[in-house]
């Protein structure tokens, strides 16, 4: 990991950077692993190692692919950062040992967790528990931060106007794989309904095992992005349009939201499951599935509109430079 | 519905964000945004309200009592807080329909409302929740809306302000998840009231040291102090008129209370300002804020960035007073607080109707605007006398209470200059009366009529509520002494 992080640094190629950035996520989602985080190293792997590597690549096929040469010597970044790491080092020094079974994060708080959960909420699965009953009203904010990002991407980058009108070849029929790399293009036919349907297994299956909304959006949007790439924008776009996706992500936001509203006018308190149904444990786990839908269609929609965002910027920019406006 | 009041105040913007994006039509969009801000509004004067009658109030979301789930926790400084940034924001939504015609492309006006709720929500957010990760989240979504306000800016320069924003925002935003990490692992907690009994177990750990330091540094960042101030004078000056005054008039603020609440109420006084010496850094950084930034604001051509360095001078006062460390001396900041939120929204709403019929706010182009555009202009003088610290405006109340806070701890050398950085604000407002009033329109400036309707009444109602909190003080003075009160009586 050191290496990776180091060669990142040094690196001037900007695809081989992206390339490394991947790899160090990967190797983050394995830490997690070692770490019995699964959960954790699930949200890695799909975020950190898969979609933020893909949205980097389209950054830099966006804009170039050499770093420009840095002229002054950022001495005082290097300060902060070693004073940074330093106090990091010396914080760690009255640290709980790894792994002791009576550091304060094991006894406090998570004790109910481990203990309780099932009763309470009647789901195997105590991340899902923590982050969606326990601490859902933190998941809702993570929710709206998405959301936030995929309206502050529209406002910032979208494409005055639309592309419509003008039937071309997009950018990506002309220099990407469109043509060659049949057997990608093949491949990947095959691959796509499983990736979708992998998505979706993820999405519904979050309260048994590691998974949930996050990580589901995430690969449905992958699997969409991946569709995009190969097959070119405008074939994408010709049935995923922006505007239904920014209604998507808005209603996703609004689901979760509206669980919350259900189940105060119903008599308990913001985000409280247990007064859906008349059965608590059974209106927890109905308000988990709500809630976990409201997060995969808000991330799954975000994800795909900053790719679409992004890819149709230069598009438009090409069209403007063809015409010689 | 009343017991949900706490959950509303955050909900509702919150919620409407979303709604916003059915229902397309910039103008129905902005109506319903006005309906939102003022029903947010009127959901925190009920708040204070009822924690006056009632005290504390605790609400816990779903139903899960802390330390196990997250819970509201509202006492007197979270309404104050709240009323000013629910009042401001609802005030400075009136102007938004006219103001964006000039400064936005009309395909842009609805991520705009957008934003601008979720960015609302954030702050909301931040202030009334007990949890400290939940701060963290809700950090998140205000700072990343605001980003993209700042960027929304006409002027190019604004993408260029706005990332340095970001990147200064982010730091300060790890930073501060850096130190409740740190703190969840000595203490196994994240509930505020929770890591307040456990914290004082450990206090005397490295651990907790290191992240009581990375939670001030992260928050100093966010809140613009002396030498952590280079992002706020671009991004205050290039972002659209009415995401300055939301801004100058609300973000800050929300850092300063953070800082409040993590020292006072989490770390305790003994901690924070014992073993540490917080108080004498805080003091020279204060007092270092006022003098740089007004000085570097009397030689600011760009009004909106004139009174952005003014911003940070005024961060500085609120500094000097938290760092006195005795009830008065917070209770001088709250009211600074409150009252600075009154001034810098006047203002800048203000400049937002100069922007929207002269298209620039330098000095050269205001020349001779006091006789065109009279009723703007006197805002802005009345702002700028506010400013100062004039009697019967809001700003002699601050300093008012501001110096006799100093005074009783026998610290007259700072209370003397605080005056002498009035002295500099006298400077500043002047440069912009006297190309108002003083000197002859510029030749090449067609000459503009006054603002709309819908624009004066807005900022009049931010300038009229200036004089009238600058009289009658009870809401002021009593929330904010108040709720020093109930921090110093919750430390011991």
């Amino acid at each position: 990991m050191v290496g990776v992080v180091v060669a990142i640094v040094w690196m001037k190629d900007l695809f081989s950077v992206v390339m490394l950035l991947g790899i160090y996520g990967l190797l983050t989602a394995s830490f997690f692993v070692a770490m019995d985080a699964v959960d954790v190293a699930f949200t890695e792997a799909s975020v950190g190692a898969g979609i933020s590597t893909l949205l980097l690549l389209v950054a830099v096929a966006k804009t170039k692919r050499k770093e420009h040469p840095v002229r002054h010597k950022p001495y005082i970044a290097l300060l902060v950062v070693i004073v940074t790491g330093a106090l990091l080092i010396y914080g760690t020094f009255d640290m709980p040992r790894f792994g002791v079974a009576d550091a304060p994060g094991h006894t406090h708080v998570a004790q109910r967790y481990i203990q309780d959960s099932y009763e309470e909420i009647g789901i195997p699965n105590i991340v899902t528990s923590v982050l969606a009953s326990y601490r859902g009203f933190d998941t809702f904010g993570e929710v709206v931060v998405i959301f936030t990002a995929g309206i502050a991407v529209l406002a910032l980058l979208s494409v005055v106007g639309g592309v419509s009108g003008v039937r071309r070849q997009s950018f990506y029929e002309q220099h990407s794989m469109y043509e060659q790399h049949k057997v990608l293009r093949i491949v990947s036919k095959i691959l796509i309904p499983f990736i979708l349907m992998f998505a979706l297994y993820v999405q519904f299956h979050g309260e048994y095992s590691p998974g949930g909304g996050f990580q589901a959006g995430v690969i449905f949007a992958a699997g969409l992005i991946l569709f995009a790439m190969l097959f070119g924008l405008s074939t994408a776009q010709r049935f995923i349009k922006i505007a239904w996706l920014q209604l998507m992500a808005a209603l996703g936001v609004l689901i979760y939201g509206a669980v919350g509203v259900v189940s105060f006018l119903n008599g308990g308190s913001f985000l409280d499951y247990s007064v859906l149904l008349e059965n608590p444990v059974a209106g927890q786990h109905v308000g988990i599935i709500l809630i976990e839908l409201g997060v995969g269609l808000t991330v799954a929609s975000v994800i795909t509109l900053i790719f679409f965002t992004f890819a149709n910027r230069k598009e438009q920019y090409q069209i403007v430079d063809s015409t010689g406006e | 519905m009343l017991n949900h009041l706490p959950i509303l105040q955050v909900i509702v913007p919150l919620l409407a964000a979303p709604i916003c994006l059915f229902l397309q039509k910039p103008k129905i969009v902005w109506l319903f945004a006005c309906v939102a801000t003022a029903l947010t509004f009127l959901i925190s004067v009920l708040l204070l309200q009822q924690v006056n009658v009632s005290g504390t109030l605790v609400y816990e979301l779903g139903g899960w009592e802390a330390p196990w789930g997250i819970e509201y926790r509202i006492d007197d400084l979270n309404a104050l807080l709240l009323l000013i940034i629910s009042s401001i924001s609802a005030v400075v939504m009136w102007a938004g329909h006219i103001s964006l015609s000039k400064e936005l492309n009309a395909d842009r006006h609805l991520y705009f409302y957008v934003l601008y709720l979720l960015s609302l929500a954030g702050m909301l957010g931040i202030v009334a929740t007990g949890d400290a990760f939940n701060v963290f989240v809700f950090l998140e979504v205000s700072s990343l809306s605001a980003y993209a306000l700042i960027a929304l800016g006409r002027d190019r320069r604004a993408l260029w302000a706005s990332y340095k924003y970001l990147i200064m925002g982010t730091i300060g935003a790890t930073f501060i998840l850096i130190g409740i990490g740190l703190m969840y692992q000595m203490t196994g907690t994240l509930n505020m009231h929770d890591l307040a009994t456990r914290l004082p177990e450990v206090s005397q750990t490295r651990t907790v040291f290191v992240s009581f330091a990375f939670i001030v540094v992260g928050v100093c960042l966010k809140l613009a102090l002396f030498p952590l101030h280079l992002w706020l004078p671009n991004a205050y000056a290039f972002a659209p008129s009415l995401v300055t005054a939301l801004l100058a008039a609300t973000s800050t603020k929300v850092a300063i209370y953070l800082l409040i609440r993590f020292t006072f109420s989490i770390y305790g006084l003994s901690f924070s300002f014992t073993t540490l010496p917080l108080n004498v850094l805080f003091l020279v950084l204060g007092v270092l804020g006022v003098f740089v930034a007004s000085v570097a604001a009397i030689y600011k051509r760009n009004t909106k960035r004139l009174f952005a360095y003014s911003s940070v001078a005024q961060v500085g006062y609120m500094i000097i007073g938290f760092s006195v460390g005795t009830a008065a001396g917070l209770s001088a900041s709250l009211i600074h607080i409150f009252n600075h939120a009154l001034m810098k929204g006047a203002i800048f709403l203000a400049l937002g109707a100069v922007v929207y019929r002269v298209g620039s706010v330098n000095l050269s182009q205001i020349n001779g605007l006091g006789r065109e555009m009279p009723y703007t202009m006197a805002a802005i003088v009345i702002g700028g006398l506010s400013l100062i610290g004039v009697p019967l405006t809001v700003g002699f109340i601050s300093k008012w209470y501001l110096i006799v806070a100093l005074l009783e701890n026998g610290w007259w050398p700072v209370a003397l200059l605080v005056l002498l950085g009035s002295l500099l604000a006298v400077i500043y407002v002047w440069k912009v009366v006297e190309s108002a009033y003083f000197k002859p329109a510029d030749s090449d400036r067609e000459p503009v009529k006054e603002a709309p309707l819908g624009f004066l009444i807005p900022v009049w109602v931010l300038v009229i509520a200036n004089v009238y909190f600058g009289l009658d003080t009870r809401l002021s003075v009593g929330v904010a002494q108040a709720a020093a009160a109930g921090l110093f009586g919750v430390t011991p």
